[in-house]
């Protein structure tokens, strides 16, 4: 046997043995001297006491002295409670928490150096002795003595006189036999007398066996697999059932019929196979919430609260890396119940409430999702506080949060820099949080809602999907190419025959089509991926019957419509990561391979409702903090005009006045052609001429000017037409040749050039510029 | 130093043999729309998406006449493998260190950029690409915009 485990960094594989089931003991014993606080239960003391013993025993044996040290004072502390010497008291649970975060420091001081940490923990030893010596409290109630018989395997004799395969009697001769000087056993003796057979005694010494080890250890009936190896087996499945979806579509097209049946067995078989492996890659929610308890413990007190949590559901499963991605985003909505949900015991009695608050967590399925619900019965939040407070901090403008509905309101806590707490605690921190919370949710492709009622309480609902590795998608058309929408973003289809395809009005040149009486933003799926020019009219109309597909999508809890040729199918797709070159494509969340091998591009319906501009704005998707910002400082207010049929964009920061002049009063100096305008001269630039541009403009129209004011000199530029001032973020794509443009973006749902206007006046003005220099 | 030789246009170029890990006929590709256009799409090699970078493009070449169907070096690449669309493929070829010369500074700036430099062999010059360079796309990019 190699001395090296995998996984263990060259450590022992004893080491790494004990480390791992260490761990897990340590997680168990949170929630249960969490719960011995409120139960003093004899069966908890004894388990908390069996897990420290064992700890302390093996780190005796690997030589792990501080280890051992801290663990035995614990275990003396804890066989007195045992004992019913002490009462558990709140002194007494902190200082066993304390050692149990004391074992888990040395412990990971062993698992990344290989040995203990030089910190003794001398306080902490000390603490415990000295709550061991303390005065034994009156035991409350009388120790539980009916549970103590559980720890001593019962006698061989009373075992058979509980089944009743003998008498008292016949039990008490052969003991008193044994006093006399028999060397053999009870059992032996009974037989001999032949009140029961061997068979029954050998029962017995099984039933006493078992009580010994405590019945048939989990150990037993399972074993330890590394996660890698999962991983693997994961992605093999994948690749089966990919091929799979290969063989189902050639069968079809083949029509021999051995070939159907061996390939419908294969489909089973592979359906059966992947919910296998799935499932070995699931873990109970519970691994997650095991440390609610105490962290909730914890909070309550430093905040002077009293709280209780509820848990239901703890047994559902998901898929292991979720189970890591949701952690730390439960968490912290726990630290925020407790911290600002839940109010404090004075406040909660005063408004009828009792003393107590309650933070519930709630898991099951549905629908293929797991949803995790968070609630607390405190005091809510109120959407105008909210609203004050968003637009206090400039995260909108007061005229949006005016139109606001209850839940887009409710929904602005998600923003980056959010926070209503009038006070910043050290607990669940300063607003940033809640934005990292979603945007953790959302990567795994899960969503967050929220549900408040003022003085009531505030529940957070949790959608997250079962696995990431494969996932349920629609597969559309567009552009001749085939794309899969994952279906977690997916609300409904709606199909407009040639008749209803006027349906699509324009508001402000931006297409919607009113579903139920409400306007859905249509974003035409090649027009956002540029397969067909923002200029081309025909759309994604289906040319031969005229008809329109629209899919529903929700991204960040809007929904838009995708208008997309051609809707085909449902399909199970394996996602598969693009290279580091596509890294930066916004539109895809991955590609996948089809059925007939050919691969597909998976659309990201976030990305594309952002690069179409209908998420509203700022909102930031990205993976951190800094990401947010940045995005933040992205949000620009743009002048849009045109120049023919092109649509350009200007920061509007850099524009002094629109005027309009009219074509005589253009006058020329030297090549250059000014106007007089506020007694100065105001140099022209034909912007259309300058970008080598066609104009709609025709001699003697008047002249539209955006005037441009830098280093106390304007400039005029003349455009075809001025349309509107927007503000959103603004994701200048460059790939463009044309000088004078910075590259292009996507403004209200169309592509858009972004005018580099330094360039334009450097090269339109060099001449002006160096003659007013010489 | 063994290289693979294939050719582009007038350009005969090589890559260290050692980054190839196989040389394949053309083959059916997705495109990615909004990529850059030096990237031609995406392929299925055996169950794995790999990315074609149409390198007429990336060297600033015109594009290759319709009907020329492109061959696919395949080179490993830190994250995995990518592939090089070439015109024809050439033999791999042992080439002395001491025919070795850095590119000349007057090659043109797009191509310059990935060409680590020129064996001198006889009667012809063979163009070492920099395959790391080549896949490195951001960049170069916004240099040339």
């Amino acid at each position: 046997m190699t001395s090296n485990a995998d996984g263990f960094d060259g450590l022992d594989e004893v080491v790494g043995e004990f480390l791992v089931e260490s761990h897990e003991n340590l997680d168990r014993l949170d929630q249960e001297l969490v719960d011995l606080e409120q139960h003093p239960e004899p069966a908890t003391i004894a388990s908390i006491f069996r897990t420290i013993h064992t700890i302390k025993g093996t780190s005796g044996f690997l030589g792990y002295s501080n280890l051992e040290r801290v663990t035995h004072v614990g275990e003396n502390l804890l066989s007195r409670l045992r004992d019913g010497k002490l009462s558990v008291t709140a002194d007494i649970t902190s200082a066993l928490l304390a050692m149990v975060d004391a074992v888990r420091r040395i412990l990971a001081d062993i698992e990344h150096t290989g040995a203990e940490g030089p910190e003794p923990f001398d306080a902490l030893v000390e603490l415990l002795d000295r709550l061991k010596n303390a005065q034994p409290v009156p035991a409350p109630e009388p120790p539980a003595a009916e549970a103590e018989p559980s720890e001593e395997p019962r006698p061989i004799g009373e075992i058979l006189v509980a089944e009743g395969k003998a008498t008292v009697a016949d039990v008490a001769e052969a003991i008193a036999r044994q006093e006399a000087g028999d060397p053999r056993h009870v059992g032996e003796l009974l037989v001999e007398k032949g009140t029961i057979e061997a068979r029954e005694v050998a029962e017995a010494l099984l039933a006493q066996q078992e009580q010994r080890t405590g019945g048939p250890s989990v150990s037993e009936s399972s074993i330890r697999v590394d996660v890698g190896l999962l991983d693997n087996l994961m992605n093999l499945v994948g690749e089966l059932v990919l091929a799979r979806n290969q063989i189902l579509q050639f069968t079809q097209s083949s029509g021999d019929a051995v070939l159907t049946g061996t390939s419908q067995r294969l489909n089973l078989i592979t359906t059966e196979l992947q919910e296998g492996v799935m499932k070995t890659r699931m873990q109970p929610i519970e691994n997650v919430w095991n440390k609610f308890p105490r962290v909730v413990r914890d909070l309550s007190l430093a905040c002077g609260k009293q709280i209780r949590i509820e848990m239901e559901g703890k047994d559902t499963e998901l898929d292991k890396t979720i189970i890591e991605a949701i952690k730390d985003p439960l968490t912290h909505l726990v630290r925020n119940s407790v911290d600002h949900g839940i109010e404090s015991p004075e406040r909660r009695v005063e408004l009828g409430k009792g003393r107590e608050g309650v933070v519930r967590l709630r898991a099951y399925h549905e629908g293929g999702q797991v949803i995790i619900e968070i609630s607390d019965d405190g005091a809510g939040m109120s959407a105008g506080r909210i609203r004050a407070k968003a637009v206090e901090r400039d995260l909108i403008s007061v005229e949006a949060a005016a139109s606001m509905g209850q839940r887009e309101l409710l929904n602005l806590i998600f923003l980056p820099g959010f926070s209503t707490a009038e006070k910043v605690s050290n607990i669940s921190g300063r607003g940033v949080g809640m934005d990292v919370v979603k945007t953790n949710i959302e990567a795994i492709g899960g969503n967050i809602d929220v549900q408040t009622r003022e003085g009531v309480g505030t529940t957070f609902k949790i959608k997250i999907p079962l696995t990431l590795a494969i996932i349920p998608a629609l597969l559309v058309g567009s552009g001749g190419e085939r794309y899969a929408i994952p279906q977690v973003s997916l609300l409904e289809l709606v199909r407009l025959d040639r008749e209803n395809a006027s349906a699509i009005e324009h508001v402000h040149g931006t297409p919607v089509y009113r579903l139920r009486g409400r306007l859905l933003p249509l974003v035409f799926l090649d027009q956002v991926l540029r397969t067909r020019s923002a200029v081309e009219p025909a759309g994604e109309v289906d040319d031969e019957d005229g008809t329109v597909n629209i899919v529903v999508l929700q991204a960040d809890g809007e929904p838009f419509g995708l208008v997309v040729s051609e809707i085909s199918d449902t399909a199970e797709i394996v996602v598969k990561p693009l290279g580091r070159t596509l890294k930066g494509v916004r539109a895809f969340a991955g590609a996948t391979i089809m059925g007939d091998g050919r691969v597909a591009l998976i659309l990201d319906a976030l990305g594309l409702a952002e690069m179409a501009g209908v998420t509203g704005g700022a909102r930031d998707h990205g993976l951190s903090d800094a990401d947010a910002a940045e995005a933040a400082a992205d949000r620009r207010t743009l002048l849009l005009f045109s120049l023919g049929d092109r649509r350009l964009a200007l920061l509007l920061e850099m524009v002094a006045r629109l005027e309009e002049f009219d074509p005589s009063i253009v006058e020329r100096a030297g090549s250059q052609r000014v106007v007089q305008y506020r007694d100065e001269i105001l140099p022209l630039v034909f912007l259309a001429d300058e970008l080598g541009f066609s104009t709609n403009r025709r001699e003697g129209d008047p002249l539209r000017v955006v005037v441009y004011t830098a280093g106390g000199r304007s400039v005029g530029l003349v455009v075809d037409e001025i349309h509107d001032i927007v503000e959103q973020a603004l994701d200048v794509q460059r790939h463009t040749a044309v000088h004078g443009l910075a590259g292009s973006a996507v403004v209200q749902g169309r592509v858009t050039d972004v005018l580099d206007i330094h360039g334009v006046l450097r090269r339109a003005l060099a001449g002006l510029f160096a003659e007013a220099a010489a | 130093m063994q290289y693979c030789t294939f050719h582009l246009g007038d350009l005969f170029l090589g890559v260290q043999v050692t980054r190839v890990q196989e040389v394949i006929r053309t083959q059916r590709t997705t495109p990615v729309p909004l990529a850059s256009p030096v990237i031609s799409g995406l392929m299925n090699l055996r169950g794995e998406i790999v990315t074609t970078i149409d390198l007429r493009r990336r060297l600033g070449l015109p594009d290759r006449a319709a009907g020329q169907d492109p061959m696919n070096v395949v080179i490993r690449a830190e994250d995995g493998v990518v592939s090089l669309l070439v015109d024809e493929i050439g033999d791999v070829i042992d080439a002395l260190d001491d025919a070795f010369e850095p590119s000349p500074s007057t090659l043109r700036a797009a191509t310059r950029d990935v060409i680590d430099g020129v064996y001198k062999l006889d009667g012809r010059l063979l163009l070492i690409l920099d395959c790391d360079r080549v896949l490195d796309l951001p960049a170069t990019l916004q240099e040339s915009a």
